[in-house]
C-alpha cells in the first residue's frame, strides 16, 4: 500500500525560535494519526504546515492526488491548494467559529462546500445538508438556524458535518474537543469515533488530550520542543512510553 | 469651453484609461484598476462611466445618456449637456442613432448593434463586496474562482425567502470564469447582456474598468431547482401597449391609483408614433373625443 | 392623462439660477472679494488648498466664495479643476529642515536650539467672542522681531543623535502617486501620508482621537510641530540643476512615540509623520498619529482590530470627495431599481399569504 501523505523534513522557524523540526511520517490511507504534546511543543505550528496554513522553511508535504500522483502540497501553485482544501481535504479549528460562518445557516454552513465545487441543485444541496446534520446529531428544524443559535458543542458538530460533507479524502483536526465541557467532549467523541470507522477517515489530530487520541488514533507522534520525541502505534506508546517525556505526559494524565 | 481638451480629459489620461478598457476586453469580467481622476461632477454620479465615454468618444460620434432608461432625467440631462460643452458631439434621445451609450441602471429595450458601444455607470464594481468587506480578499477570491460564497448568498435567499432575493445588480458569471456585477440593472435586463454591441463599466471611485466584448457568454447564477428569472411588473405598457419591455409603476392620484408605463422612454415614444396605442393612452383620447362632441 | 415628467433640462437650468442668487445673497451687502476670502478666511483656503491637492490660495479662495462657504465643496471645485492641469514634472523633496519657521514648538523639551515659537496661534487665546470685531476697525500695528537667519534644525535630530528613535531610512524608489495611479493594496507608506495628507480633516482627526482613546494607542508626544514657508525646487532637465520655481506654507508634525522593541531590538523611539500644505497644524497632528497606528505591521506590533490600524479602513475611507459623492448620489433617481424590489416584496408577500391562507381557511 502507497502512503496517502507523506511528511518529509518539515521545519518552521520562527525566527531564533524553532516552531517544528525535522518532522518526518508517513499516513496510509485509513489510518489516523494522533500528535500530542503540551502547548508550545509545536504540534500547532506542524499542523498548520501540513495543511498549508504555514509555509514551512523547509521539506516537503506529498499527498497522493487522485490520479495516484505525489504532489508537493509545500510548492504546489496557491490555487492548486485551495482547491485541494476545499474538495480532498478538511480542517476541524479547535474554535467552531473559526471554521463557521456564523452569519450563514447552519444548511448553508454544510451546503458551502458542496456549492464551492459545483453543486446547483438548490433541494439536492439542502437534502444533503439535512443529512449531514442527522449524522452530527442535529435536528432537521434547525437547518435554518445560525450557529450564533447554537450551543458550544452543536457549533463543533455543525463544523465537523461542514467539513466532512464534501467525503475529503484527509482531515486536519486542532484540538477538536477542546474548550468543550467534560459531557460535552465525551459526546463529540463518540461521534468522531463512529464517523472515522464508518467513513474510513483518514485524519491527523493535534491535542493535549490522551484521551482523545486514544479513543481515535491509530498511530501516535508525541512533541516536545519542536521535536518527535517518540512515535508508535497508540497503546504501545500510551501503555509502553520510552521517552522520559511522554511518561511524564502519560503519568499526569494517569493522576487526573 | 475652449479651455479644456476635447472631452475634457487630457489625452494622456484617455490614453490610460483606454489601456484599461482594452485589458478589460481582453479578459472580459476582470476588474481592471485604473487611476480615475476627480471629474467635475461628484462621485457616485457617474464618473466612471463619463471617464470611460471621454476616452471612446471621437468628435465623429453621436452620444445617447439615459438615468433609469429615460434620456430627460435630469442626471442624464447633466452628463449629456457635459459632453455637448467638452466634446461638441451630436446627441441623440434615439437609441438607434447612437454610437456611444451612457446608462445608469437600464439596458435599452432595442437590440444594440455591432457599431454600438453601451458604457455603464458602476457604484460598486465589487459583486463579493457585501459578503466580503476587504478589497485584498476579494481579490484573491476572483483570482482564485473561489465562489462559493456567492451560492451561499443565494442559498440563504432561498431558505429564507423562498426565492433568491435579488432583483437588480444581480450577479452573472463571464465566459465560465469572472463572477461580474452588472451594475444596479434590474434582473429585466441581464440577459440582454450577451449582445452585438461592446460593453464598459467605468467606476470612478471605485477605480475600477470592467468589459463584455460582443456576444460575450453572461450567465446569471442561479439555481436548477430555482432558475434565474428575468421579471417585470405583469402588465403591458400603459401608454404604448408593449408587453416585451421593463415598465416603471406610476403612482396617478391620492387614491393610490397606478399605471404602467415604458422606463425606456425613446422605446415607448417611437412606438407611439409607429401607432401603438395602450390601455390609458386610448381611454384618454377616448374621453378627449367625447368631450370634443 | 398621464405626462411623463419632462423638462429635466430646465429644472436644472431654474436651479442654478436661484443657487447663483442664493450664493450672493442680499445685494446691499457688499460682495466679498477673493482676495478678501484669500486674506481673512486664511485657515478655510488652507484647508481647501491641503484637501484639494493643489497649492493656490487665490483658486483656493474662489472656490471657497462660489461653494458659499462649503468646504468639501470647494475642495471638489479644487480637485476637479485640477484633473485638467498638464503635469510637467515632479519637484524635489522640499527640505523642512529650511523652514524659515513661523511657529515652531516641541512638547517633549522645555527649550531647544531654534526655541519655542509661538507664532500666531489659537492655542492661548480664550475662545471669548471678540464683539469688537463687528466694527470693521483696522487692526492696531504689532511689533515686529528678527527673523532667524540659520536654519531650525529638527528636534527628532537630537534624539536621533543618541540612537533613542528610530532613523527613518532614505528609499531611492520613486514614490508611487496616489492621483495617477489606482491605489492597491497592501499600499506602501508613501501612499499612505498622500491619501492622509488629502484626507478629510474630520477624519483623519477622529481617526486619531481613536487611538489616543485607547484604540490602538500609540502613546504620542508633539516632538515637534513647525509651519513656515519652504521653497520648491525643480529640477529642468534642460539645465541639468535645479532652480527654485516659488515658495509654499507648510504644516510638518513629527510625533515621538513609543516602542517597546523587540528580541532583536532595543526599545527605541518611533516616528509618526505628518506634512500638510498650508497653516493646517491640526490635521498635521492628527495625520502623524494615524499614520503612526497604521504602520504597526513594519515595527512589529500587534494588530489590535482597531479602525485607526486598518489600512484598507483608513484610505478607502479619508477622503472626502468620494464620501459626499456616494452618499449624495442616494438622492439620484433609483426607480428602475426600486420598482424591481417592489416587484419582489410583492411577490414574496403574496407566497407568503398563500401559504399560512389554507390554515386560516380550516379553521373558518
Amino acid at each position: 500500500m502507497t502512503p496517502l501523505l507523506k511528511v518529509e523534513n518539515i521545519s518552521k522557524f520562527y525566527g531564533h525560535r524553532i516552531g517544528c523540526k525535522d518532522v518526518n511520517f508517513d499516513l496510509y490511507p485509513g489510518e489516523v494519526m494522533g500528535i500530542v504534546g503540551e502547548s508550545g511543543s509545536g504540534k500547532s505550528t506542524l499542523l498548520n504546515c501540513l495543511a498549508g496554513h504555514l509555509d514551512p522553511d523547509t521539506g516537503e508535504v506529498l499527498f497522493e492526488m487522485r490520479d495516484g500522483a505525489m504532489r508537493d502540497t509545500v510548492t504546489m501553485s496557491e490555487p492548486e491548494r485551495r482547491m485541494l482544501s476545499r474538495t480532498d481535504w478538511a480542517f476541524v479549528h479547535q474554535h467552531a467559529r473559526d471554521g463557521l460562518r456564523m452569519n450563514v445557516s447552519a444548511g448553508g454552513n454544510v451546503g458551502e462546500r458542496l456549492m464551492a465545487v459545483g453543486a446547483r441543485h438548490y433541494g439536492h444541496i439542502r437534502e444533503e445538508a439535512v443529512d449531514w446534520l442527522g449524522r452530527v446529531e442535529i435536528s432537521e428544524t434547525r437547518v435554518d438556524d445560525r450557529p450564533t443559535q447554537f450551543s458550544g458543542g452543536m457549533q463543533q458538530r455543525l463544523q465537523i458535518a461542514r467539513n466532512l460533507v464534501t467525503g475529503p479524502r484527509l482531515v486536519f483536526m486542532d484540538e477538536p474537543t477542546g474548550g468543550l465541557d467534560v459531557s460535552v467532549q465525551a459526546r463529540l467523541l463518540d461521534l468522531l469515533r463512529g464517523l472515522v470507522r464508518e467513513m474510513g477517515l483518514s485524519a491527523i489530530i493535534v491535542t493535549h488530550d490522551l484521551a482523545v487520541v486514544r479513543l481515535l488514533a491509530d498511530r501516535l507522534m508525541v512533541m516536545k520542543d519542536g521535536h518527535v520525541v517518540e512515535t508508535g502505534l497508540t497503546d504501545q506508546v500510551l501503555d509502553d512510553p520510552q521517552h522520559a517525556y511522554t511518561q511524564l505526559l502519560v503519568s499526569s494524565v494517569l493522576q487526573v | 469651453m475652449s479651455d479644456y481638451n476635447f472631452a475634457y480629459l487630457d489625452e494622456q489620461t484617455k490614453r490610460m484609461i483606454r489601456r484599461a478598457i482594452l485589458k478589460g476586453l481582453a479578459i472580459p469580467g476582470y476588474q481592471v484598476p485604473f487611476a480615475s481622476r476627480e471629474m467635475p461632477m461628484p462621485y457616485g454620479w457617474g464618473t466612471g462611466g463619463v471617464q470611460v465615454s471621454a476616452a471612446t468618444l471621437t468628435p465623429e460620434d453621436t452620444l445617447k445618456v439615459i438615468d433609469q432608461g429615460a434620456d430627460d432625467t435630469t442626471n442624464a440631462v447633466s452628463i449629456r449637456k457635459f459632453f455637448e460643452k467638452t466634446a461638441s458631439v451630436d446627441t441623440t434621445e434615439e437609441t438607434a442613432q447612437a454610437s456611444v451609450i451612457q446608462t445608469r441602471h437600464r439596458i435599452p429595450e432595442e437590440d444594440l448593434r455591432e457599431d454600438q458601444i453601451l458604457v455603464y455607470q458602476v457604484p460598486i464594481p465589487e459583486p463579493l463586496r457585501f459578503l466580503e468587506p476587504s478589497e485584498i480578499e476579494t481579490r484573491k477570491m476572483h483570482s482564485l474562482e473561489e465562489y462559493g460564497l456567492m451560492h451561499v448568498k443565494l442559498y440563504e435567499d432561498i431558505a429564507k425567502h423562498g426565492a433568491i432575493a435579488t432583483s437588480y445588480a444581480y450577479p452573472v458569471k463571464v465566459e465560465g470564469r469572472y463572477v461580474m456585477d452588472p451594475s444596479p440593472i434590474p434582473k429585466f435586463d441581464n440577459p440582454k447582456m450577451e449582445m452585438a454591441a461592446i460593453q464598459l463599466f467605468g467606476a470612478g471611485r471605485e477605480q475600477r474598468i470592467y468589459a463584455l466584448p460582443p456576444y460575450c457568454q453572461v450567465v446569471s447564477l442561479d439555481f436548477e431547482d430555482f432558475p434565474f428569472e428575468a421579471s417585470k411588473a405583469d402588465h403591458p405598457c400603459d401608454m404604448c401597449g408593449a408587453t416585451d419591455s421593463y415598465l416603471d409603476e406610476v403612482i396617478m392620484d391620492d387614491a393610490g391609483n397606478r399605471m404602467f408605463v415604458c422606463s425606456d422612454t425613446d422605446y415607448c415614444a417611437s412606438r407611439r408614433k409607429a401607432g401603438h396605442v395602450g390601455a390609458q393612452a386610448a381611454a384618454a383620447s377616448a374621453a378627449l373625443k367625447e368631450t370634443a362632441a | 392623462m398621464y405626462v411623463a415628467v419632462k423638462g429635466g433640462e430646465r429644472a436644472i437650468d431654474n436651479a442654478h439660477a436661484w443657487l447663483a442668487e442664493e450664493r450672493r445673497g442680499d445685494l446691499n451687502v457688499a460682495e466679498l472679494s477673493v482676495a478678501q476670502i484669500r486674506e481673512q478666511l486664511s485657515l478655510a483656503v488652507n484647508r481647501v488648498m491641503a484637501e484639494g491637492s493643489l497649492y493656490d490660495p487665490d483658486l483656493a479662495a474662489l472656490a471657497i466664495k462660489q461653494a458659499r462657504g462649503d468646504m468639501i465643496e470647494a475642495i471638489f471645485l479644487i480637485r476637479a479643476y485640477r484633473t485638467t492641469l498638464p503635469r510637467f514634472g515632479a519637484s524635489a523633496p522640499v527640505e523642512t529642515a529650511d523652514m524659515a519657521c513661523d511657529r515652531r514648538i516641541s512638547a517633549t523639551f522645555k527649550d531647544a536650539p531654534g526655541g519655542q515659537v509661538l507664532g500666531p496661534t489659537f492655542d492661548y487665546t480664550h475662545r471669548l467672542l471678540d464683539f469688537a470685531l463687528v466694527a470693521e476697525g483696522e487692526a492696531s500695528a504689532v511689533e515686529r522681531g528678527e527673523a532667524r537667519a540659520e536654519p531650525t534644525p529638527h528636534i527628532t535630530e537630537f534624539l536621533n543623535k543618541e540612537g533613542l528613535i528610530q532613523t527613518e531610512v532614505d528609499s531611492e524608489d520613486v514614490p508611487g502617486d496616489l492621483t495617477r495611479e489606482p491605489l492597491e493594496l497592501p499600499a506602501n507608506r508613501p501612499l499612505r501620508l498622500q491619501a492622509l495628507t488629502r484626507g478629510d480633516e474630520g477624519f483623519v482627526l477622529s481617526m486619531a482621537y481613536s487611538t489616543q482613546r485607547g484604540y490602538a494607542r500609540n502613546h504620542a508626544f508633539v516632538g515637534e510641530l513647525r509651519i513656515g514657508k519652504v521653497p520648491v525646487e525643480m529640477e529642468i532637465p534642460e539645465l541639468g540643476f535645479a532652480i527654485e520655481v516659488g515658495e509654499i506654507e507648510l504644516t510638518e508634525c513629527e510625533t515621538v512615540n513609543q516602542f517597546q522593541g523587540s528580541k532583536t531590538e532595543p526599545p527605541q523611539f518611533t516616528r509618526g509623520y505628518g506634512l500638510v500644505f498650508g497653516q493646517s497644524e491640526r490635521k498635521a497632528i492628527s495625520m502623524a498619529l494615524v499614520d503612526r497606528a497604521l504602520r504597526w505591521e513594519e515595527l512589529g506590533e500587534d494588530n489590535l482590530g482597531a479602525p485607526a490600524q486598518d489600512e484598507e479602513f483608513v484610505l478607502y475611507h479619508s477622503d472626502n470627495i468620494q464620501a459626499t459623492g456616494f452618499l449624495e448620489h442616494i438622492k439620484l433617481p433609483h426607480y428602475v431599481d426600486f420598482q424591481s424590489e417592489l416587484e419582489l416584496i410583492r411577490k414574496l408577500r403574496r407566497e407568503a399569504m398563500e401559504n399560512t391562507m389554507p390554515v386560516q381557511e380550516a379553521a373558518e
